[in-house]
């Protein structure tokens, strides 16, 4: 089975402070750590899952910056056979689908089975790159993926909607198959691993390699700003043992202990 | 200029909140550029749904086939396609649910017309859309503008706009079904229902709900006995539901409970908004985090800003004196 994971190297910005650069219309990643967005560790392991099953090889694929290959490299330690960076730099300002479009080129004329993604990028969060993906290569997709049974040509998939309702469905392969966080328990990966894909070869397609017709985004970002706030909590001050009496009174007196 | 679509979701021959959402929306843009909003239902036995669509609509255009009876993004694509490149309007509006995820991305590259998701807003300034999503982990937006065109799609968070009734006496026309892809390429098989557990946290009227913010599995025992020293049931967010540290049946948020207790209290919940959804209706909401910007923080009565793990005891010691 010939499996493609696309993947993206994202600011972890969920426990940190955020702030908008002199542009206002990008962050200021000075401050900030990077790592795999989230839902592409799930991406990644259910391919090495599937590996492991049925065999064959997987290609992982980011369009991103220079540093996109550090996530690569994991990729390849996890379990990935070859890796490709789609250079960010040699294309402006992306949005979800010129992102697409460029993997798009990327991948039109390489065998697959399948092309894993996450469902969503926490930075951007766009939830358009897979989908469209699939569009461009007129094959069919599925998002929100929390279970996939593959066999032969045919995948059973349980996709995730509201409330805790799945829907069963089955699709044709080759699909794209946009996962949900929970799917698997993606793995760590060894040292030795480690050691070993810092050897190995990242290949780079810049605007030499591929240049794909009609390559434009949709939108722009104009400008980036801090929500406006309509409620804010009432935050107690104190050292713990002050904030935990105060906290209890209030409990108290709203008649919830 | 052309009008406003809304493309109707349904599940279980109900209409999902999302779309009464979206036609909100629509209408507005339909004022304001002085054209119509016209919904787009595709569905099998549509009767009751299309009854309980006329008032929000000016317009219904309906499929009726059991090829629409369920969501099937094959289908609901190329005969969305079809119509919307008929109709050529304005603007395609759609809910950003597991419906409209699928839908709009595919719908926006199928006809190449400017799009973009999950927006928290969108109106009309100079003939040209303009959007607001929200970015980072919820701690920031943007505000984004399109390539014109002639014609626009956008799909709407769920949850992000108030519906609103409408006032409008929708004139219903019948469609014919568009010619449908081959149906071997994905298939709808059945609903799976949510997991149920032992302990239903829709029932209880304190809530002790743990995230991220716990680190490690062998820490979920401290939160265990907080809710169990206040009366509260233990439930959590996301991240702890994928790493299998509570049961899915506990998870709060979109894809898992709303809840609407007396008391929610979050520990180490940074507050996405798919979590936001499911609890922010509960009367009193206190939340414990470091992190001063969490949007938890807003949403919540009463915060705490420290390490949870210095607050918890502390605040189990106040409360078991204060019950005395």
């Amino acid at each position: 089975m010939n499996i493609i994971v696309l993947m993206k190297r994202v600011p972890q910005t969920a426990e940190a402070e955020v702030r908008v650069d002199s542009s206002g219309k990008r962050i200021d990643r000075e401050h900030l750590t990077f790592d795999t967005n989230e839902f592409d560790t799930y991406a990644l392991e259910e391919a090495v899952l599937l590996k492991e099953k049925h065999g064959g090889t997987i290609t992982a694929f980011s369009v991103g910056p220079p540093d996109s290959q550090d996530t690569l490299r994991v990729a390849l330690a996890k379990g990935a056979d070859e890796a490709v960076r789609i250079k960010a730099e040699d294309f402006g300002d992306l949005d979800g689908y010129k992102t697409a479009q460029l993997l798009h080129a990327a991948v039109k004329d390489i065998p697959y089975d399948i092309i894993f993604a996450g469902t969503m990028a926490s930075d951007d969060s766009y939830y358009q790159v897979g989908v469209v993906l699939a569009r461009l290569l007129g094959i069919p997709h599925a998002t929100l993926v929390s279970r996939i049974e593959a066999d032969g040509d045919k995948a059973d998939l349980f996709k995730e909607v509201e409330g805790g309702l799945q829907e069963h469905i089955q699709i044709t392969l080759p699909a794209l198959i946009a996962v949900q966080t929970g799917i698997n328990v993606p793995r760590y990966a060894s040292l030795i691993a480690i050691r070993k894909a810092a050897k190995k070869e990242i290949r780079t397609l810049g605007r030499e390699e591929i240049s794909p017709e009609g390559l434009r985004a949709n939108t722009q970002v104009e400008e980036l700003f801090i929500p406006p706030v309509t409620k804010r909590a009432e935050i107690l001050e104190g050292d713990v043992e002050e904030v935990s009496a105060k906290m209890a009174a209030i409990l108290k007196e709203k008649g919830l202990l | 200029m052309g009008d406003i679509l809304a493309l109707v979701e349904h599940r279980r021959g109900e209409i999902r909140d999302a779309t009464f959402e979206v036609m909100t929306c629509g209408r507005k843009l339909a004022d304001q550029t002085g054209s119509r909003l016209t919904a787009v239902l595709l569905g099998s036995d549509t009767d009751a749904m299309v009854t309980s669509l006329k008032r929000h609509a000016h317009r219904i255009l309906v499929v009726d086939d059991p090829a629409f009876k369920d969501f099937n993004n094959e289908f609901y694509r190329a005969a969305l396609a079809d119509i919307v490149a008929r109709e050529q309007p304005l603007m395609t509006l759609v809910g950003h649910t597991a419906y409209g995820i699928e839908v709009a991305s595919a719908l926006g590259a199928e006809l190449d017309v400017p799009f973009t998701t999950d927006c928290i807003s969108v109106e009309m300034a100079d003939d040209r859309p303009v959007a607001v999503r929200q970015v980072y982990d919820g701690k920031l937006n943007e505000r984004v503008s399109f390539r014109e065109a002639p014609s626009y799609l956008v799909s709407l968070r769920a949850g992000a706009t108030a519906a609103e009734e409408g006032d409008a006496d929708g004139e219903v026309v019948a469609l014919e079904t568009p010619p449908l892809p081959d149906p071997a390429h994905l298939k709808f098989l059945d609903y799976i229902e949510a997991v149920t557990g032992d302990v239903d946290i829709t029932k209880a009227d304190i809530v002790v709900s743990v995230g991220r913010g716990i680190k490690e599995e062998k820490n979920i025992p401290l939160v265990e006995e907080f809710a169990g020293a206040i009366g509260g049931v233990l439930a959590c967010s996301r991240p702890v539901a994928d790493a299998e540290w509570l049961p899915k049946d506990r998870l709060v948020g979109s894809s898992g409970k709303t809840i609407k207790p007396k008391l929610y209290i979050a520990i180490g919940i940074s507050g996405s908004f798919q979590h936001l959804t499911g609890m922010k209706n509960s009367d009193t909401i206190i939340a414990i985090n470091k992190d001063p910007e969490a949007p938890i923080f807003n949403e919540a009565d009463y915060g705490i800003v420290d390490d949870l793990f210095k607050v918890l005891p502390a605040l189990k010691n106040s409360i078991a004196e204060m019950k005395q």
